[in-house]
C-alpha cells in the first residue's frame, strides 16, 4: 500500500511546474506528507522520491536539515505548540513559560503527551516580539500569552 | 522633516478596514505605481530606483538599484526574483506586519521589481512561522491573477510574471540569500561561497535577485512619487567619506524588551535610540533604565546606556562598535538584567542556527555556548572572558573563516557585551553564584 494518499500525491505534483527542478519541489512535499501523517517516514521519503526523480537520500538529506520535520520514530502529536524562548521573549518571561508547561504538561520540549494530543517546541525567534512572550500553535502565533492561556487555547482547560 | 511631521508611509494603510483587499488598495491608489513603472522602460525603472538611495533593508543595507544592475546585460533565458521573507533575525517583526496587513503594498513592489529585472518568475520565500501571511499573501495573488495584475500581459503589456509561494521549515541561515537559494532549491541550506554571486548564478543556476520584503514596499512609493521625495527624508551622505552611501527614506523600527510599549514603528532613518525608546516606546518599563540595547536585531551587537543617542542610521550603530544597522530591530534591556544571561541567550541562539557547513561556525558557537553555561552554574574562570573573546574574533567573515556572516552575527553580541560590561562578566565569575535565570541548558 501506498504511504501517500492520492491527494498528498496530486498536490505534490500540481507543484513540479512552478520550478525548474523537479528537486525544488522538496520541501513542499515534506510539508504536505507531515501535515497529513504528522511526520516523514522512510517509506514516504521513497515515494517523494519516485515522483521527483531523486535518490530517497537526496530527500533524507535535505529533511534531517530541517529541525522541523519529524521521523516515524518520533510523529508529531495532534496540535504542534512552540514556545518562544530568544531575547526579546526571554526577556519577558519566555522561558519561565516554557518551564511551566514542561512541568503542568509532564515532559520536555520536542516531548508529546502521553494522549499523543500535543506536542510541545521550543522556538527561536517567532517574530512576534511586539507580544512577548508569543507561542505558535501548528502555524497561527499568538502574542503575550501566559501558561493558562495556553492551556485554554490548546486543551480548551479554562 | 522633523519627527513630528512624518507620515507614515510604509505603515500608512494599516488599520484600515479590509486593508488587506485588492479593493480597498486600489481605492488608495494602488497599482497606479506599477501602471507608471510599465509605461517606462525597465532600465529607468532601475534608474529610478538607484537615484533614491534605496538600501536594502534586510539586514546588508546593499543598495537595491545598484544590486540589479548586477545582473548581466544580455541575458538569454530566465531571471529570477526571490523574495527574502524568511525574517528571523531576534527582535525583527516588520515583514509580518507589512503582510499580514497590507499585502499588496509589497506584492506591488514585487511585480514593479521584477519587471525591472526582468524576471517572468518570482519566488517569494517565507518563513513557516508566518502561516496567517501565507493566507494572505495566497487570497491576495489570487486576486491579482483575476485582475490582470499577475499571469499574462499585465495591464495589457506585453509584460508577464507569475509569483509562487515557497514555505520554509524553521531554520534562520534561509535567510542568508544563497542559503535561501539552496533551500529553494530543495537542499540543505548552506550558503554559496561567493563569488559567483546571484546576480551571475543564483537560482537553479540562473541570475537571480534576493531582495528583501520592506525593500520591496518601499519601491512603489518610490515609483509614484519619485526619488528626490525618498530622499527628503532620512540623514544624508557623508561628504567627507566616499564610502557612504547615505541613509534615505522611512524605516521600520521593531521595538521589543523592556518597554511600556513595544510595536513596530515607521519613522524617516536616523532617530536615536533614546528617543525612539522614550517618545515612541512609552519608556523603559517599571520605572527603570535601560542598561543596554541592541541597535537591529541579536546579531549586530549591543550599545550601552551612554550610546543611546546614537542615530539608528545605516552610519550611526557601527561608531560605537556594534555591526550595523541590521534590521533596525531595538531591543531593550533593562538594568535589572543579568549581562551574563542576555549573552548565553544570544550564544545560544546562533549554537541552534549554524548550519554546521563550516568548522569554525559550527564549534565557536557551541563552544561560547558551553563557556556561558559553566559561567552561569557558577563554575566560570575569568580566563573564560578572553576565551570568549577570542572565539569571537577568529569566527566570520570578517577574520575571513566561514562562507556566510551567521558567525559575525555570533561574534558582535560577544564582543560588545564583554567589552562594555566586562566588570559585569568579572564580577558574576568571581562571585561564583549561579544564575537565576530558569533558562533551560541543552536542547541545542
Amino acid at each position: 500500500m501506498s504511504e501517500l494518499s492520492p491527494n498528498a500525491k496530486k498536490v505534490i505534483e500540481e507543484h513540479i511546474d512552478r520550478y525548474p527542478s523537479k528537486q525544488a519541489v522538496t520541501l513542499p512535499a515534506l510539508h504536505i506528507v507531515q501535515e497529513e501523517r504528522g511526520c516523514v517516514s522512510n517509506k514516504a521519503m521513497k515515494e517523494i522520491a519516485e515522483i521527483l526523480e531523486l535518490s530517497p537520500a537526496q530527500i533524507h538529506d535535505t529533511m534531517s536539515f530541517y529541525g522541523f520535520f519529524r521521523t516515524e520514530e518520533d510523529p508529531l502529536g495532534k496540535t504542534r505548540v512552540w514556545i518562544c524562548r530568544s531575547l526579546p521573549c526571554m526577556l519577558r518571561g519566555g522561558e519561565e513559560l516554557l518551564s511551566e508547561l514542561c512541568e503542568r504538561w509532564g515532559i520536555q520540549p520536542g516531548g508529546t503527551t502521553t494522549d499523543g494530543k500535543i506536542t510541545l517546541e521550543l522556538a527561536e525567534c517567532l517574530g512576534a516580539c511586539d507580544g512577548a512572550p508569543c507561542m505558535l500553535v501548528n502555524d497561527e502565533l499568538t502574542l503575550r500569552v501566559t501558561a493558562d492561556d495556553v492551556e485554554k487555547q490548546v486543551r480548551g482547560v479554562q | 522633516m522633523s519627527d513630528s511631521e512624518f507620515k507614515p508611509v510604509l505603515l500608512g494603510r494599516v488599520g484600515r478596514p479590509n486593508s488587506q483587499s485588492l479593493e480597498s488598495y486600489k481605492a488608495d491608489g494602488g497599482y497606479k505605481a506599477l501602471a507608471k513603472a510599465l509605461s517606462m522602460a525597465n532600465t529607468d525603472v532601475i534608474e529610478t530606483v538607484k537615484a533614491s538611495g534605496l538600501r536594502g533593508r534586510g539586514g546588508a543595507g546593499f543598495p537595491t538599484g545598484l544590486k540589479w544592475t548586477f545582473l548581466p546585460k544580455d541575458i538569454n533565458g530566465p531571471v529570477y526574483l526571490c523574495i527574502n521573507g524568511d525574517e528571523s533575525e531576534p527582535g525583527t517583526f516588520n515583514n509580518r506586519v507589512l503582510i499580514e496587513e497590507d499585502p499588496h503594498q509589497v506584492l506591488e513592489g514585487i511585480v514593479i521589481s521584477s519587471y525591472a529585472t526582468r524576471t517572468t518568475t518570482a519566488y517569494f520565500y517565507l518563513r513557516y512561522e508566518y502561516g496567517r501571511c501565507y493566507r494572505v499573501l495566497k487570497a491576495a495573488i489570487d486576486e491579482m491573477y483575476a485582475n490582470n495584475l499577475l499571469g499574462k500581459n499585465i495591464l495589457g503589456s506585453n509584460y508577464s510574471l507569475d509569483i509562487h509561494l515557497h514555505r520554509g521549515a524553521c531554520a534562520y541561515i534561509c535567510g542568508e540569500e544563497t542559503g535561501l537559494i539552496e533551500s529553494l532549491e530543495g537542499k540543505r541550506a548552506w550558503p554559496r561561497i561567493k563569488p559567483p554571486f546571484p546576480a551571475i548564478e543564483g537560482a537553479f543556476r540562473r541570475p537571480t535577485v534576493v531582495n528583501n520584503v520592506e525593500t520591496m514596499a518601499c519601491i512603489p512609493h518610490i515609483i509614484e512619487r519619485g526619488p528626490e521625495w525618498f530622499m527628503t527624508m532620512g540623514i544624508p551622505k557623508d561628504p567627507n567619506n566616499p564610502r557612504d552611501a547615505g541613509s534615505y527614506g522611512p524605516k521600520l523600527y521593531c521595538i521589543s524588551g523592556h518597554v511600556n510599549k513595544p510595536g513596530l514603528v515607521e519613522l524617516p532613518m536616523g532617530i536615536t535610540a533614546r528617543e525612539l525608546i522614550d517618545k515612541h516606546a512609552g519608556g523603559v518599563w517599571k520605572g527603570r533604565k535601560a542598561k543596554a540595547v541592541v541597535p537591529g536585531g541579536i546579531s549586530m551587537g549591543f550599545m550601552s546606556e551612554k550610546e543611546l543617542d546614537t542615530p539608528l542610521d545605516f552610519a550611526g550603530p557601527g561608531r560605537v562598535g556594534c555591526l550595523g544597522l541590521g534590521t533596525a530591530a531595538v531591543i531593550v534591556i533593562d538594568d535589572h538584567t543579568s549581562m551574563v544571561d542576555v549573552l548565553y541567550n544570544a550564544c545560544r541562539f546562533f549554537a541552534h542556527e549554524s548550519c554546521g557547513q563550516c568548522t569554525p561556525c559550527r564549534e565557536g558557537t557551541a563552544w561560547s555556548t558551553k563557556i556561558l553555561e559553566r559561567i552561569r552554574e557558577g563554575r566560570g574562570k575569568l580566563s573564560d572572558i578572553d576565551l570568549l573573546l577570542e572565539i569571537s574574533s577568529s569566527i566570520g567573515t570578517i577574520p575571513g573563516s566561514t562562507i556566510c556572516g551567521l558567525a559575525d552575527g555570533a561574534a558582535w553580541p560577544m564582543k560588545t557585551a564583554i567589552n562594555k560590561f566586562r566588570p559585569e562578566f568579572e564580577e558574576y565569575i568571581k562571585s561564583g553564584r549561579k544564575s537565576e535565570s530558569r533558562q533551560l541548558a541543552g536542547a541545542h
